[in-house]
C-alpha cells in the first residue's frame, strides 16, 4: 500500500467513525426531550425553604436593596444570573436539558419569552392561591395571555413597562411627538432600535394609526397582507438606523456616546441616561406604546420550589414592588405599592402610571409571542417563526 | 545583515504595532476607575469603588473562583493529552497520523460557538448534567491543541543528535530525560500552559458576563486591571526563568528558548 | 587485565543499551497509556459534532418549539433559496479574509524584529507586551474599542485636537475590521515568529553574497520560509473571525450580522436545528481551508 493510500484510507476512517457516530446520536435523539407534560396546577402549599435560590433575571431585579432581606427572612441564599436579552433567557433555560437544567428555579421571562417556555414545557404551572398579593393585581394582569395558558398559572406577574422614544434634547429640536420619527429619513442615521423580531410589532402599532386601511386591529395578529406592509416599512427603516442594540446597556452607551440621538428604548435607559448627565428626554406619543411585562416563571426542574414560592410571595408585597419600580425604573402590578412609591419618591405613583383607570392600559400593547390562531378561526396570522424570519431579513 | 534603514523601519512598524496593542489596554485599565457605570469618553470621574464592588461581591468572586478552577483543570488535562500526542507524533510514524493532528486542530479551527452548541447537545443527548466538569471538558478541548502544538514544535527543533550526543557522554536515560530533554520541554509547557489557561479564564469571563454585560462592566474592568497586574510578573519571571536554557537550540542567537517560553510553537 | 578490560567494557555497552532502551521506554509507555484517554476525547469531541449535524436535518414544531425528529432538508433549502443567508455568509467570510490579510501585514514587521533584531533581553519584553492582552478580557478590549471609536470618543478628540473632523467609525463594518484584527494579532505573531526565527542566518548570508538586495532577499528567501508560519497564524485569525458573533453584536452597526450571530439567535429563538445547519457553512469553509493549509505546509510550521 502507497503511503498516500493509506493517508486516504486514515480519512476515510474518521469519516466513518464520525458517521457511525451521527446514526448513533441520532438513535440517542429519539428518546429526547418531549414537550407534552400533564400541567399540575402546582405544589398545595409552601414548605420550609431549602437554603437557596437561583434567578435567571433582568439585571436589578434582585437587588439586594429588597433582596438581602428576603434571604435573612427566608434563609434562601440568592444566586442571580444577570440575563442581558430575552432569548438568552430562553437558551439559560433551555441548557441542560431543558426545564432550566435542574439548576434554576426562577426566571423573570418577558412577554416575548413567555409563551416560548410555556410551550417548550420548561415552566411548570404556579399554585396562584400560594401568592396572596395575586388578588390586588390590577385585573388585566392577574391572569394575562402571556403568562397563563389553560387557566393555569405559569408564573406571576411582576412590573411592566412601556417601550418608550427617547430623544437626545438638544440635537433633536422640537422634541418628535409621535412615533412616525423613527421613519423620518430626516434623522437619517441617528436612529437606535432593538434588535429583537418583537419590533415588528411596533412598526405594526405606528401602520395601525398612520394607515387605517390595513386593517391592523393588534399588532401581534397580523395576516400576510398586514405582515408584509409591515416588514416594507421596516426595510425602508433600516436604511435611516445606525444601531440595533442587543442589550438595552449598548443602545444607552450609544446615547451617551453620542451616536445615535433618538430611538426605542426603555425607561430604565432614561433614568441611567439622565443620572449621568446625558441631556435626553422620553415621550410616549399620545397613541399609546408598545409595552413589556415580566413574570417570575417557575422551571420545571426547580431545585428549590420553597423558595421560589416564597420569593414570588415577598415580591409581589406593595412595599417590594415599590422598591423595584424605583430602581429599574417600571410600573408595579400591584396598585396598593401607590403610596409607598411615594413615600420613596413624592409623586412617583402618577409618574410610572400606577394610578391610572383601567382603560389607560389599552394603549399598552403588551409583548406577547404571536401565533397563528388570532381570533375568527381562521389561523391565518403570521407565526413567530416567520416573525423571527423577517426580522433576520431586515436587521441581516 | 539587515540595513541599518530597514532596522529602524522595522522598530518603527514593531512600536506602532505594540502600541496598537496597548492603547486599548491603558484605557481599559483608567476605566477600572471610572465612576460611571456607563463608558463613555473621557472618564467621568475617579472612583475605587469597582475594586471594593469586585471584591465584596459573592457573584464576582463565585465567577472568578469559577474561572480559576476551570482553568486549572482544563490545563492540567491539556499539558497530559497535549503533551502525549505530541510525544506520540513526533515519535511514531503510525496509521492515521494526520488524521490525528488534524483532529486536534479542529476544536480550535472550529468556530466557538459551534464547538459549544455541539458539546451542550451531547451532553444532553448522554443525559450528563451541565457542571464545572462539563465546562472543563469543553474548554479542555481547544486547550490541548495549544499544549500539543508548543510541545510538537519544540520536539521538533530540538535535534535528536543530542539525546545520541547525552548517551554516548554515557549520561543514562534519567540523566539525559533530567538534563536533556526537561529543560527543553519544561519551557514548552510553561508556555503552552500560560496560553491555555489565559484562554479558558478569559473564555469563562466572556460566558459570564456577556449577559447584559455593562452593568457589570466596569467590575470587569476593575478584574481585568488586577489580572493584568497579577501576570504581568509571573510572566516576566518566567520569560526570565526560561530564557537561559538554550541547550538543544540551534546555532546564533543564545537564547531564544524565552521565546518558545511563552508560546513560540503555532499549529 | 585484558579480558577484564573487555568485560568492562561489554557490562558497559549493555548498561548503556538498555538505557537506550529505557529512554525510549518512557515516550512508548506513555503513548500506550495515554492513547486511550485521546482516542476517548476525540470520540467525545467528534460525537458532539455529529449529534449536531444530524439536528440540522430535524426541524421544529412551529407551535410548541420542539425538535421533531423527522427527517428533511427544509432547513438547507432555506439557506440556500433566502438570499438573506448568503450576504451574510458573504460578509463574514469577506472579513475574516480581510482581517487575516491586515494582521498577517501588522505581524510580519513585529515577529521579524523579534525573532532577528532584538537583543535577547528586548525580545523577552516584546513577548510579554504581545501576549499580555491574551490575559485581558477579550470583552473588555471589545468594550474599551467601543469607547475609542464613538462619536464622542477618544479617537475623534484625538483628531478633533489636530484639526481633522470625526472618523465617523462607530458602528460600522470598518469598526468590526478593526477590532476583529486586534484581538487576534496575537494569534498571528506568534506563528509567524516561530518561522522567521527557524530562517539560519547563512541563508540571508547566502542571499546577499549572491548579490541579492535586500528587497530581493526578503521576496526570495524570508518570505518563502515565513509562509507556513503566515497560514498556520492565519488560521487563528480566520477561524476566530468566521465564528465570532460578540464583536458584531457590539461594534457593528446596522446590517454587519455574522453566521455567528444567526446562530445565536436561533439557539435563544430557540430553533436548534436551523441553527445546526447555518452552523455546517463555517464548518465546510474552515474544512477547505485546513486542506489549503495542509499544502501551504502550515501543519509542519511550528
Amino acid at each position: 500500500m502507497t503511503q498516500a493510500r493509506k493517508r486516504y484510507l486514515a480519512w476515510a476512517v474518521v469519516a466513518l467513525l464520525t458517521g457511525a457516530l451521527a446514526v448513533a446520536a441520532a438513535g440517542c435523539g429519539g428518546g429526547g426531550k418531549s414537550s407534552k407534560s400533564k400541567p399540575t396546577s402546582g405544589q398545595a402549599s409552601i414548605g420550609k425553604g431549602e437554603g437557596a435560590l437561583n434567578l435567571i433575571e433582568w439585571p436589578y431585579y434582585s437587588d439586594p436593596k429588597f433582596a438581602k432581606k428576603f434571604e435573612q427572612r427566608s434563609g434562601c441564599k440568592i444566586h442571580r444570573k444577570d440575563a442581558g436579552s430575552s432569548n438568552q433567557m430562553v437558551s439559560l433555560m433551555r441548557t441542560g436539558g431543558g426545564g432550566g437544567g435542574g439548576q434554576w428555579d426562577l426566571v423573570s421571562a418577558s412577554g416575548d419569552a413567555s409563551l416560548r417556555l410555556i410551550r417548550g414545557g420548561d415552566v411548570k404551572p404556579v399554585n396562584i392561591n400560594l401568592i396572596p398579593s395575586w388578588n390586588d393585581f390590577i385585573p388585566i394582569f392577574k391572569s394575562p395571555a402571556h403568562n397563563t395558558v389553560d387557566g393555569k398559572h405559569y408564573g406571576v406577574s411582576l412590573q411592566w413597562g412601556p417601550n418608550v422614544l427617547l430623544y437626545n434634547a438638544t440635537k433633536i429640536k422640537p422634541g418628535p411627538t409621535s412615533w412616525a420619527a423613527l421613519y423620518d429619513p430626516k434623522y437619517k442615521g441617528q436612529i437606535t432600535i432593538p434588535n429583537n423580531p418583537i419590533q415588528i410589532a411596533d412598526a405594526a402599532f405606528y401602520l395601525q394609526h398612520s394607515q387605517p386601511d390595513l386593517g391592523i386591529k393588534d399588532p401581534y395578529e397580523l395576516n400576510k397582507k398586514q405582515f408584509d406592509a409591515t416588514i416594507a416599512l421596516l426595510k425602508n427603516q433600516r436604511k435611516l438606523v445606525k444601531l440595533y442594540w442587543n442589550y438595552d446597556t449598548d443602545g444607552r452607551a450609544a446615547f451617551a456616546n453620542g451616536d445615535v440621538s433618538l430611538g426605542a428604548i426603555w425607561p430604565v435607559d432614561t433614568l441611567a441616561l439622565q443620572a449621568k448627565g446625558v441631556p435626553v428626554k422620553e415621550v410616549i406619543p399620545a397613541v399609546g406604546a408598545t409595552g413589556w411585562a415580566d413574570t417570575w416563571m417557575l422551571a420545571k426542574k426547580a431545585p428549590h420550589p420553597n423558595c421560589a414560592y416564597l420569593w414570588m410571595k415577598y415580591v409581589t408585597t406593595p412595599q417590594v414592588e415599590a422598591q423595584q419600580a424605583l430602581i429599574f425604573g417600571e410600573t408595579p402590578v400591584n396598585p396598593k405599592a401607590c403610596p409607598f412609591m411615594n413615600k420613596i419618591e413624592a409623586g412617583s405613583c402618577a409618574k410610572y402610571h400606577l394610578n391610572e383607570p383601567l382603560n389607560y392600559y389599552n394603549t399598552i400593547k403588551f409583548w406577547k409571542t404571536p401565533i397563528p390562531d388570532c381570533g375568527g378561526g381562521k389561523n391565518d396570522c403570521m407565526n413567530y417563526n416567520a416573525w423571527q424570519t423577517a426580522w433576520t431579513q431586515v436587521t441581516g | 545583515m539587515e540595513t541599518r534603514g530597514t532596522r529602524i523601519g522595522l522598530g518603527v512598524a514593531t512600536v506602532a504595532v505594540i502600541a496598537f496593542l496597548w492603547l486599548p489596554l491603558l484605557l481599559i485599565m483608567a476605566y477600572a476607575f471610572n465612576s460611571s457605570t456607563i463608558q463613555s469618553w473621557p472618564i467621568s470621574g475617579f472612583t475605587l469603588h469597582w475594586f471594593r464592588e469586585a471584591w465584596h461581591d459573592p457573584e464576582v468572586r463565585r465567577s472568578v473562583e469559577l474561572s480559576l478552577k476551570v482553568g486549572l483543570a482544563a490545563t492540567a488535562i491539556a499539558l497530559v493529552l497535549g503533551t502525549a500526542a505530541a510525544a506520540a507524533i513526533y515519535r511514531f510514524r503510525f496509521f492515521g497520523r494526520e488524521a490525528v493532528s488534524f483532529l486536534l486542530l479542529l476544536p480550535i479551527a472550529l468556530p466557538g460557538i459551534i464547538t459549544g452548541m455541539a458539546l451542550n447537545s451531547f451532553f444532553n443527548f448522554g443525559g450528563v448534567q451541565l457542571s464545572m466538569w462539563t465546562i472543563v471538558a469543553g474548554h479542555a478541548t481547544f486547550c490541548v491543541v495549544i499544549v500539543y502544538n508548543n510541545v510538537l514544535a519544540r520536539l521538533r527543533r530540538s535535534s535528536p543528535s543530542l539525546i545520541e550526543a547525552s548517551m554516548d557522554l554515557g549520561a543514562d536515560g534519567w540523566q539525559t530525560f533530567r538534563w536533556v530533554i526537561w529543560p527543553a520541554l519544561s519551557t514548552a509547557l510553561v508556555a503552552g500552559g500560560l496560553l491555555a489557561f489565559a484562554l479558558s479564564f478569559d473564555e469563562v469571563i466572556v460566558t459570564t458576563f456577556t449577559a447584559g454585560a455593562q452593568t457589570t462592566l466596569p467590575i470587569v474592568n476593575a478584574i481585568v486591571f488586577v489580572v493584568i497586574l497579577a501576570t504581568v510578573i509571573p510572566v516576566t519571571i518566567a520569560q526570565r526563568l526560561t530564557g537561559d536554557t538554550g541547550v538543544l537550540r540551534r546555532g546564533a542567537a543564545a537564547s531564544k528558548a524565552a521565546a518558545a517560553a511563552t508560546g513560540g510553537g503555532a499549529v | 587485565m585484558t579480558q577484564l578490560v573487555e568485560a568492562g567494557a561489554s557490562l558497559r555497552s549493555a548498561r548503556l543499551r538498555l538505557s537506550a532502551a529505557l529512554w525510549r521506554r518512557p515516550w512508548l509507555k506513555l503513548a500506550l497509556l495515554l492513547a486511550a484517554p485521546v482516542l476517548v476525547f476525540a470520540v467525545v469531541y467528534l460525537g458532539a459534532l455529529a449529534s449536531l449535524f444530524v439536528s440540522a436535518f430535524w426541524q421544529i414544531d412551529s407551535f410548541t418549539a420542539a425538535v421533531v425528529h423527522k427527517w428533511t432538508l427544509d432547513n438547507f433549502r432555506t439557506l440556500w433559496h433566502d438570499h438573506t443567508y448568503w450576504r451574510i455568509t458573504g460578509r463574514t467570510i469577506g472579513l475574516a479574509a480581510a482581517v487575516t490579510v491586515t494582521d498577517a501585514v501588522l505581524a510580519f514587521p513585529l515577529a521579524y524584529f523579534m525573532a532577528r533584531i532584538a537583543p535577547p533581553r528586548w525580545r523577552a519584553l516584546l513577548f510579554v507586551a504581545v501576549l499580555l492582552p491574551l490575559w485581558s478580557s477579550y470583552l473588555v478590549r471589545i468594550y474599551a474599542w467601543r469607547t475609542i471609536l464613538a462619536k464622542n470618543g477618544a479617537l475623534n478628540w484625538v483628531l478633533n485636537g489636530i484639526g481633522l473632523p470625526d472618523a465617523g467609525l462607530a458602528y460600522t463594518n470598518t469598526a468590526m475590521w478593526i477590532v476583529f484584527s486586534y484581538v487576534w494579532l496575537p494569534f498571528m505573531v506568534l506563528p509567524v515568529y516561530a518561522a522567521l526565527e527557524r530562517i539560519p542566518d547563512n541563508y540571508l548570508e547566502a542571499s546577499q553574497d549572491l548579490g541579492a538586495k535586500g528587497s530581493r532577499t526578503l521576496r526570495s528567501v524570508i518570505l518563502p520560509l515565513a509562509i507556513p508560519g503566515i497560514v498556520a497564524g492565519s488560521i487563528f485569525t480566520f477561524s476566530l473571525t468566521l465564528g465570532d458573533f460578540i464583536t458584531p453584536a457590539l461594534v457593528g452597526g446596522a446590517g454587519s450580522s455574522f453566521i455567528g450571530n444567526i446562530v445565536e439567535d436561533k439557539v435563544g429563538q430557540p430553533d436548534i436545528p436551523f441553527a445546526a445547519a447555518f452552523a455546517t457553512v463555517p464548518v465546510v469553509v474552515m474544512g477547505i481551508y485546513l486542506l489549503i493549509a495542509r499544502r501551504l505546509g502550515a501543519f509542519e510550521a511550528v
